[in-house]
């Protein structure tokens, strides 16, 4: 099974690309942690461990041939939707949400796997559906409910941003697969009422108070819409060159909420500027175009649709973490991939590197 | 190599959408560059001001008020360290145990240190708590010692305001308190600060401006909780300027003592020049008292004392000024022709005016009276008679001719004018008309007529010099830290009298003959080394009708006393009023002896006498003027 070829064909730049957005986001996570008390092993270091795991995690998944994936799919979601229903009945809650099942040893929270699970999905949906000339309403019935069902439990949490990318993802796939525009047209029209609907009685008081502080940060600027605030000042006073490594004044101060999370990027273009923040956006476009690219080079449906889906999870983590940093977006606990602190993100992306990884050399195996 | 597995019926359809997947990724990203764009190169400017003011606090440092200093560079009020107790909140370890610790270290009661700890807790965590303020030198050093047991604490030293000479001129220099609310709304005290101390009264509060100084600043950088994290800038306060008085320390001491616990005024006065030499008001208070909390009881002591020592009597209090009025009567007089210094009335002991008997102090009657015998016994009649030929409005011409009825314009704040009645006033006031009756007591002054001790003096001062108002004035300049002068406060002409110089010669040897012939009423203030001249006055309170044995002490009449010397070329002139001090003669005269005397020891015209018992026998001389002769007057 290890041919040679995989070694000659491994995707070195996709490896070398997420390896220094980790490298920079270690050093930013070391900047923002730097005015924590220093109880117990500082971030920065939690940060690579969690890096070095997730790249195992990573070679193991690229090491396994992906085709695998396509006869566990439909097991692994049935067992993450038991998952996500188990957690509805038995769940830790912590912060009013309950996203998190114990296993004693072990906490999970199955509404992360779900992310790469509905990739799967979905890809083995398709991979073995003909499609001519795009989806019909019809057709999108049985992928709708497939997204449905976890996306609904999800919500239920409730973990809004969770779910909203998870439909994100499958969007993206089902956009890929091809929808007609008839279709689309009559889905847009049945989405208006459905979104009345959730924000009338889905949706949380915070939920609606964070859409509400985006659209007005002023309305409460020392209580929700402080994040939002803080953040763009941090952002917009690192100008052009940025006021240097550690010399963040509203990241080193602690003005910034959650700043080696969610809001790290907001660190790191109060410290490094519009210049730094180039050069990220410049790695994770290129990440993401390459992401792409392996899926048009990729020779068969089920690996393109991988690569699609995984490319797609890996933009819109990356789209609205930015966006709701620098005040584009409504706060929704989103971390920035490869950048963030936190092992989930970083244990969920690198499995998603894996599959890509996974892809990209095995395109000349049939 | 051959795809076998593609079965993707739509190949190009999948590399196509690709691509429109690519657009999409690009239109986002473009998107967020773009904001990042407006955020970070359009509105930077914006941006960098709201961090800057997010972490950059401003704690004032409060400027050492300026020094004052009387006319000879003596310290009167200035400044001494005051060390305070404060903690820092954001670096205390153990709340309880700290208090347990500085209350067993300063002896302080538990309860009332937590009291001032809750009360500033509301503040930023940086923002030092004052806990216990006005420490001694000891309680502090013992402080230093035992730091280790006192984290979190800070010894803080602040300048207040140090008394010299404790509660002397109090009236003059007058006290500091917190600004109040009202004052920081006013144009005044526009830029202060809620907290900042200013002056409340007298010098203190009119020179203000120049005193204050300029307080500086520490710019800090805080965090997110407000804790203090460091010093980013300061800028020094500049110390406030020194203001000069023109009182003389000794001067002003010998006032006091001379005055002691009588409630009254004196007002000494440099003849040529308006500069006050001393200012008392009596009883005084402690203005150091009023810097920090004033002591609930002694703020009620002075609140009660019926003496009111809170009041500046020589600026604010107005005080008929009985027979010392009866020198502008005989200057009106003699100015209008209606008597000379040979004109003659007859003095039975009183004077029938209409249904009215008016009466001279001395019921026995004074016989043959001339303007010398006048002054000098203080006949009652040969004024009423005067008056009477005079009406209220001559004598009121006159009156304010020297000064009087309105303020001089001291320089401190409400200056009264005092009441010169005249016809037209009356009717204003009262809407009465005038009734010849009412001017006979305005002639020896009563009836209406008020005046203050400092307008007094200045009277008697234009008599002096013989016709010039000199503003008086208690400030001679405004020196700054480096000992440039920024004002110099130059004598200032405010009036000319423009009388006849025969006028003043006549009324001045009556003046002589007061305090140095027999039957004189102001023998008490006698020197051997120099000529005084002087007038004594005694006003009532209220009208008792031959009373006799005790009258209480509020409705006794005030005693009162002006003078000047030397006689033939006088320098200082003096305003003395003894409040229901009842006889101008015995109760004043001495007072202003006393105070004449420290001024002529001063010039060293008059030796200080060294030992204790040459005071007193020297004393025992001077107070030559028996009291059987006239120091009794109505």
């Amino acid at each position: 099974m290890f041919d040679r070829r995989l070694f000659t064909n491994f995707d070195w730049t996709l490896l070398g690309v997420v390896l220094l957005i980790t490298v920079f986001g270690v050093i930013n996570i070391y900047s923002a942690s730097s005015s924590y008390r220093d109880i117990g092993t500082p971030y920065y270091l939690k940060q690579l461990y969690w890096i070095v795991a997730g790249l195992l995690l990573s070679l193991t998944v690229c090491s396994l041939d992906y085709h695998m994936l396509e006869d566990f799919a439909y097991w692994l979601y049935g067992g993450v939707v038991v998952l996500l229903l188990l957690v509805l009945v038995a769940g830790k809650t912590t912060m009013g949400a309950t996203r998190w099942i114990s296993f004693g040893f072990f906490n999970m929270q199955p509404s992360e796997p779900m992310k790469i699970v509905i990739i799967m999905t979905f890809a083995r949906f398709f991979s073995r559906y003909p499609v001519f000339k795009g989806l019909t309403l019809k057709e999108l019935v049985y992928p709708l409910l497939l997204l449905g069902v976890p996306a609904a439990l999800i919500m239920k949490q409730p973990d809004l941003g969770t779910a909203i990318l998870v439909s994100l993802i499958a969007g993206t796939m089902l956009l890929f697969v091809g929808v007609r525009w008839s279709a689309l047209g009559t889905l847009f029209a049945a989405a208006v009422p459905v979104v009345v609907v959730a924000w009338e009685f889905l949706l949380h008081d915070y939920q609606k108070k964070r859409v509400y502080n985006f659209l007005n940060p002023d309305l409460d600027p020392l209580g929700s819409g402080y994040h939002i605030i803080q953040s763009k000042i941090a952002v917009g006073s690192g100008a052009t060159l940025g006021k240097g490594f550690m010399q963040g004044t509203q990241s080193q101060l602690r003005f910034l909420p959650e700043q080696h999370t969610d809001f790290a990027f907001s660190v790191f273009a109060e410290e490094w500027g519009f210049i730094g923040c180039l050069l990220m956006l410049a790695l994770y476009l290129f990440l993401i175009l390459w992401g792409l690219g392996i899926a048009k080079r990729c020779n068969d449906r089920f690996g393109s649709l991988l690569a699609v889906g995984v490319t797609a999870m890996l933009f819109w983590h990356i789209v609205i973490n930015m966006g709701m940093v620098i005040g584009l977006m409504p706060v929704v606990g989103v971390p920035l991939p490869f950048f963030s602190y936190g092992g989930t993100s970083m244990v969920t992306s690198m499995v998603g590197v894996g599959i890509l990884l996974n892809i990209s050399m095995r395109r000349f195996m049939f | 190599m051959k795809n076998l597995n593609n079965i993707i019926p739509d190949d190009d359809g999948g590399g196509r959408r690709i691509i429109g997947l690519s657009i999409g990724a690009f239109a986002m990203f473009f998107l967020l560059l773009s904001r990042l764009w407006y955020l970070q190169v359009i509105s930077a400017e914006d941006l960098i001001d709201q961090s800057e003011s997010n972490r950059l606090r401003f704690v004032p440092v409060a400027a050492p008020r300026g020094a004052i200093l009387d006319r000879n560079g003596k310290v009167l009020v200035s400044n001494t360290p005051s060390f305070s107790v404060a903690v820092i909140p954001q670096d205390v370890k153990d709340k309880e145990q700290l208090i347990d610790n500085l209350a067993r270290y300063l002896n302080l009661d538990r309860k009332e240190i937590e009291t001032k700890w809750t009360k500033g807790q509301g503040r930023a965590k940086y923002y030092p708590l004052v806990v216990a303020s006005g420490i001694t030198r000891d309680q502090m050093e013992f402080l230093e010692e035992n730091r280790l047991a006192l984290s979190g604490v800070n010894i803080e030293m602040k300048p207040i305001r140090a008394y010299a000479n404790g509660s002397l001129a109090s009236h003059l220099l007058g006290y500091l308190g917190e600004v109040s609310e009202d004052e920081l709304n006013s144009e005044r005290y526009r830029e202060y600060n809620a907290g900042d101390y200013i002056g409340k009264s007298g010098i203190e509060r009119a020179w203000e401006t120049y005193l204050h100084g300029t307080d500086g600043g520490r710019q800090i950088e805080v965090d997110a909780r407000g804790r203090f994290l460091r010093t980013v800038a300061e800028t020094g306060s500049s110390v406030g300027n020194t203001v000069m008085l023109t009182i003389d320390l000794e001067m002003q001491k010998a006032a006091e003592q001379a005055l002691g616990d009588k409630a009254g005024a004196a007002v000494a006065m440099d003849v040529n020049t308006g500069e006050i030499l001393a200012f008392v008001s009596s009883p005084d208070f402690d203005p150091a008292l009023f810097t920090g909390r004033m002591p609930p009881d002694i703020w009620k002591k002075y609140l009660e004392d019926e003496r009111h020592p809170l009041e500046n009597k020589a600026l604010k209090g107005m005080y008929p000024p009985g027979s010392t009025f009866k020198v502008i009567t005989a200057i009106a007089g003699l100015e209008e022709g209606l008597i000379d210094e040979h004109t003659t009335i007859q003095c039975t002991g009183s004077y029938k005016f209409g249904n009215a008997t008016f009466r001279c102090w001395d019921h026995k009657g004074h016989g043959s009276v001339d303007l010398k015998k006048s002054l000098r016994e203080s006949c009652d009649v040969y004024y009423y008679k005067l008056a009477e030929r005079l009406g209220v409005n001559r004598i009121a011409k006159y009156a304010k001719a020297f000064g009087l009825g309105a303020p001089l314009g001291i320089g401190l704040e409400n200056e009264k004018g005092g009441v010169i009645p005249t016809e037209e006033w009356k009717l204003k006031r009262f809407g009465k008309k005038w009734y010849a009756g009412e001017t006979l007591p305005v002639g020896i002054g009563q009836g209406y007529v008020l005046t203050t001790p400092v307008q007094l003096a200045s009277m008697i001062a234009t008599v002096a010099n013989e016709g010039t108002i000199y503003r008086p004035h208690l400030v001679k300049r405004v020196v700054d830290s480096d000992g440039k002068v920024l004002q110099d406060y130059t004598p200032q002409v405010i009036g000319k009298t423009g009388l006849k110089p025969s006028t003043y010669r006549f009324v001045k040897e009556g003046l002589l003959a007061v305090v140095n012939e027999p039957h004189g009423t102001g023998g008490m203030s006698r020197l051997w080394e120099v000529k005084v001249a002087g007038k004594t006055g005694s006003s009532q309170v209220v009208k008792l009708r031959d009373s006799k044995g005790d009258i209480p002490y509020r409705f006794r009449d005030h005693a009162l006393f002006v003078a000047f010397a030397p006689y033939e070329k006088p320098e200082i002139a003096i305003a003395v009023i003894v409040e229901h001090g009842e006889h101008g003669g015995s109760a004043a005269a001495p007072i202003s002896g006393k105070i004449l005397r420290a001024y002529f020891e001063g010039k060293g015209v008059i030796k200080k006498p060294v030992p204790k018992a040459a005071v007193k026998e020297e004393a025992g001389g001077e107070g030559v003027a028996e009291p059987d002769t006239g120091a009794k007057e109505e």
